[in-house]
């Protein structure tokens, strides 16, 4: 692969301020425009920038076809385990969020919170999931 | 346990629902198949309850997601009807899944297994949740669930047409599904509620102002939930589709998927929709009544030609979902027994014959009716419990086929048309030439040298087969499982009117 | 008469409709496999319109609770429209997957070349 200098240094510049901007995306999402679907998806484009600048193998050092693959349904079981506890603990249904915490608003944002963390590991997952399932198959 | 009493409505999503997250897990095709064998184990119990205790008070069961409340919130009410529906999808699950082990590890790579059985379980709580949502978005979103991973499963089929068919049913099932989309959004524009029952209660003062957006609304959901249940004109993804896909998958979405479909449709004419506009002024009834016959009799007719023999019955499904409609679209109490009869019987008797299929392509690898040549002699089981299976099909007195066609004959009657009972005993004469046809062949000529060392199937694929055809038997004499339940739902959905 | 009236305050719907059927039309029309999958998608975005229209309210904020407004815009249909952005993109992402089976096994993505190839079988 060519050296590019400019795109490797460049890149490497612009990863840890990618990410950050995709958490701070994540947690903002209680507050405003934001959330779990959009930061999953600056997450996977953090890392599919990386595996354009530093080839596909490089990618799948940081972040393994395996892992990444389990993630996607680690993500859902976070979400769907999220409206378990209302069922078990309290006396509420699927997907109450009451019983995270005393107050109803503060319960429901730790409820969101969780949800969201599950929806940014699908969401980033299943993107980085495509990629690598449809970038190899050119080279073979 | 009153608290897990209370959960059984979502329960019966979240269990498939995990399982589908925990084969996702798993790297190894039996161990998927063995979460998946719990999950669609546990299924039909909770379907049972729902359905013995919705008999028992007659009061719909409502459960709100997240406590909010009906109209704002999602609701899944089960009521007769879904809980009905609820049992047929859970026990064709139930049945299929021993089944589904030796032929899913015979026609699926082995590190494709554990997504198959991912998208079964996906596919059987997209379904699920179609029947028990209370709410029209919330089933959109479990159609789409249910379709996408139906095209997941037909793709895995080892010819490579598997893919187009794929890709074609892709492209009909999306354009029904966003057909269904438009016309809810124009049911909430005009009314501001998603939920069937406030719809219900809520379209009946809008239907005085705003009649032209709703009747769109039910042109618009009803060619779109006809795409998804393959009604005649719109069943050209049906036969390719069932054609190419695994063989369980085939014997599974037979039996469930259209099923969930034709449920939607009831649901949104008896309980929606009739509650506001008389059928009787527009000619919804007799359109439906129309096409389900041309189903019965083109259907049953391009079954007679085909070579093929997971096509033929793919046609035969068309022909006997016109039935079904048939029965709908009749509105009264008798005709709609008999479509929810045939609804339950057709389950039991497609899935017997695409597991009978299934277990020859199993020892054979052959899917062509002339090379299955004297498959009787060599797999007499298999082959009996097909003919046994395409009886019941063909409506035999003494088959479950037989009492649905009673119900449906009564209905005709009822409805003041007799000749619909001379037309209904002239199409199950063509089930007589397609199923006949398929029995001369097995049974009357020389095994072909291809076939000289298949033999009967291993216990886990013959065992559901049998129960199927026994079934099939059974329920010809037993009807207070389908009859009974059926009468008192078509009782549910009419109210007094005859 | 024309109602222009008419026309003028409901021209968000003739918007949606005209890329509705244009959808509708492309799927229908075209051999080649990617293009049918642009038509569905264009099809499909079109609802998204017909679901988004009706939820501006005049003069409304967004749906964010402040004790200044008192209008909002109903964020409802905004709800379900993300929803079905999301089954959209898990359609194409299908639709798409399986194009590129199909292309690897029959090395088209032509309707018409794909029955052929297979009717020679």
């Amino acid at each position: 692969m060519k050296l590019d200098l400019i795109l490797r240094v460049g890149t490497k510049l612009i990863l840890p301020f990618l990410l950050i901007f995709a958490f701070y995306v994540h947690f903002h999402g209680d507050y405003g425009p934001g959330g779990g679907f959009q930061a999953g998806v600056i997450i996977a484009a953090s890392f599919i920038l990386y595996a354009i600048i530093f080839g596909l193998d490089a990618a799948k050092r940081v972040a393994p076809q395996a892992i990444v693959e389990r993630l996607v349904p680690l993500g859902v079981l976070i979400y769907a385990s999220a409206g378990l506890p209302a069922m078990i603990f309290g006396e509420g249904r699927y997907l109450d969020y009451g019983v995270y915490g005393h107050e109803f608003t503060h319960a429901h944002e730790w409820g969101i919170l969780l949800v969201e963390s599950g929806v940014i590991t699908t969401v980033a997952s299943t993107m980085l999931a495509i990629f690598y399932a449809f970038a190899d198959r050119g080279t073979r | 346990m009153s608290g897990l009493q209370e959960h059984l409505p979502i329960l019966q999503i979240l269990v498939p629902l995990f399982g589908a997250i925990l084969t996702a897990f798993t790297r190894r095709g039996i161990t998927a198949w063995a979460i998946a064998a719990i999950a669609s184990g546990i299924a039909p119990f909770i379907s049972a309850g729902l359905l013995i205790r919705v008999l028992e008070t007659g009061q719909p069961i409502s459960y709100v997601m997240g406590s909010w409340a009906a109209p704002w919130g999602i609701e899944y009410r089960v009521d007769v009807l879904n809980a009905y529906v609820l049992l047929i999808i859970s026990l064709i699950g139930l049945i299929s899944i021993p089944y589904a082990r030796k032929s899913v590890a015979t026609e699926i790579d082995s590190h494709k297994q554990p997504w198959f059985y991912t998208m079964y379980l996906l596919c059987l709580a997209g379904l699920l949740g179609i029947v028990i949502t209370g709410d029209a978005f919330n089933a959109f979103v479990f159609l789409e669930i249910s379709s996408l991973a139906t095209y997941t499963l037909i793709a895995l089929g080892r010819n490579r047409r598997a893919l187009l068919s794929a890709y074609q049913y892709l492209i009909m099932g999306t354009i029904g599904a966003t057909f269904y989309i438009i016309g809810v959004g124009l049911l909430y524009v005009v009314t501001g509620t998603l939920n069937f029952a406030d719809l219900a209660t809520k379209l009946g003062p809008a239907m005085a102002t705003h009649n032209k957006p709703i009747l769109a609304a039910m042109a618009f959901m009803t060619v779109g939930i006809s795409l998804k249940l393959a009604l005649f004109p719109l069943h050209v993804w049906l036969p390719n589709a069932y054609a190419y896909a695994p063989s369980f998958a085939t014997a599974f979405l037979a039996g469930t998927a259209t099923k969930a479909a034709i449920y939607l449709l009831a649901r949104i004419y008896f309980s929606v929709f009739a509650v506001v506009v008389p059928l009787k002024e527009l000619p919804v009834s007799e359109v439906i009544i129309a096409l389900s016959l041309a189903a019965m009799f083109l259907a049953s007719i391009t079954a007679i030609f085909e070579q093929n023999a997971k096509r033929m019955l793919a046609y035969s499904s068309v022909a006997q979902i016109g039935y079904i409609t048939l029965g709908l679209a009749l509105a009264n109490k008798m005709g709609v027994a008999g479509g929810l009869v045939h609804m339950f019987n057709h389950a039991i008797m497609k899935t017997a014959l695409f597991f009978a299929l299934g277990a020859m392509a199993y020892r054979t690898g052959l899917g062509q009716m002339s090379s299955l040549a004297g498959i009787g002699r060599k797999m007499p089981i298999t082959t009996a419990a097909f003919v046994v299976a395409g009886l019941g099909l063909i409506g035999v007195p003494g088959t479950a086929g037989f009492i649905s066609k009673w119900y449906l004959a009564i209905g005709a009657i009822n409805h003041g048309w007799t000749w619909l009972v001379f037309m209904i005993v002239l199409s199950s004469l063509l089930a007589v030439i397609y199923i006949g046809r398929f029995v001369e062949i097995a049974y009357f000529r020389e095994p072909a040298p291809e076939i000289a060392n298949a033999h009967e199937p291993p216990a886990s694929m013959l065992a559901p087969l049998v129960i199927l055809a026994a079934a099939t038997i059974y329920l010809g004499f037993d009807t207070r499982l389908t009859g009974g339940t059926a009468q008192s739902i078509a009782n549910y959905l009419l109210g007094g009117a005859p | 008469m024309i109602e222009w009236e008419m026309i003028a305050y409901h021209y968000n719907y003739y918007i949606t409709i005209f890329l509705m059927v244009s959808g509708l039309y492309i799927v229908i029309a075209r051999g080649n496999m990617i293009k049918k999958l642009i038509g569905l998608g264009l099809f499909q975005t079109s609802v998204y319109l017909l679901y988004l229209a009706p939820g501006k309210i005049i003069g409304g904020t967004a749906p964010i609770y402040d004790k200044a407004y008192q209008v909002y815009s109903n964020p409802l249909p905004h709800v379900l429209i993300l929803t079905a952005i999301v089954v959209g993109v898990a359609t194409l992402a299908v639709g798409l997957a399986l194009v590129v089976r199909i292309s690897e096994e029959y090395g088209s993505i032509d309707e018409d070349e794909i029955f052929e190839q297979d009717e020679d079988q």
